[in-house]
């Protein structure tokens, strides 16, 4: 652990910056921006991971390994949200997530 | 006030106020290079904590290869003097309120909850207990979500491919 470092410290730190991702992935009004903010929101959940696994249970490796996992998702899905997005700026020639109303009836 | 602590609260604030200014920027570049501080300043957190794997994962992952796609990306949708119109003042209103409100409660609930720091000694996180827990089929053993999570992402490189190609002209011309 951080010397001299309590753990709601921290803690407070990764929940202001979930809650900054959340507010972005709310007010935000492109596609790629949006995906900004769950880049934010994941981070603060490893965050918290590993956290937790170095203060409350520092003879374990589960927050670690964890973290490693959804670092692994935050991968694939930064990939995979970037080809559709490619994807529908080719075919609608914006990003704008309001005005891609097609799909919809 | 120690150096760890002192290092640790710039950390912080760099981590608060460069996710803020992501979000609310209105260059779409100059979220994404906030969003790189905001990862580096977190590699600085995992190096403090004593994860030194973690933190060279964050690097190399997030801060090199996410947000590199992220800035390709963005090069190819948009130019890059464009700025954001404002956002329209109920979406506004809408996120601010979910933030204050959101924090507050989890701050709440977070503050008046008393954590039970271990005392226990904390192992060593070195390359080799990694790598034998990674494959181990035995307690402690994280065998089967590697698997998962390799087939995962051979699963995403297929399909980000077969997404993100240029579509056959004979299914292009019946379009419009």
């Amino acid at each position: 652990m951080i010397q001299g470092i309590p753990i709601t410290h921290i803690l407070v730190v990764s929940v202001i910056m979930f809650f900054t991702g959340v507010m972005g992935f709310i007010i935000r009004q492109n596609l790629i921006a949006i995906l900004l903010s769950i880049e934010l929101m994941l981070n603060a959940v490893v965050m918290n991971f590993l956290v937790f696994n170095r203060y409350l249970f520092p003879h374990h490796l589960q927050g670690h390994f964890f973290g490693l996992f959804v670092i692994g998702v935050a991968a694939a899905e930064a990939a995979l949200a970037i080809a559709l997005i490619l994807n529908v700026y080719r075919r609608f020639k914006h990003i704008d997530p309001d005005k891609l109303n097609e799909m919809k009836y | 006030m120690s150096l760890s602590a002192i290092i640790f609260y710039i950390l912080a604030a760099t981590i608060i106020i460069f996710s803020i200014l992501t979000v609310t920027s209105r260059r779409i570049l100059r979220a994404a290079i906030y969003l790189l501080f905001v990862l580096v300043a977190t590699a600085g957190i995992y190096f403090m904590l004593n994860y030194q794997f973690m933190a060279a994962i964050q690097l190399t992952l997030y801060s090199g290869g996410i947000v590199v796609l992220i800035i390709f990306s963005i090069m190819l949708t948009s130019e890059v003097g464009d700025k954001f119109e404002r956002p329209a003042l109920w979406k506004l209103l809408a996120g601010v309120s979910t933030f204050i409100i959101g924090t507050g409660l989890t701050l709440w609930v977070l503050l008046s909850h008393v954590f039970k720091v271990s005392d226990q000694q904390a192992i060593d996180v070195n390359m080799r207990s990694i790598g034998n827990s990674l494959l181990s089929l035995h307690k402690g053993g994280f065998v089967l979500p590697f698997e998962v999570i390799s087939i995962l992402l051979l699963a995403v490189m297929v399909a980000a491919i077969i997404i993100a190609k240029k579509e056959e002209d004979n299914t292009k011309s019946d379009e419009i």
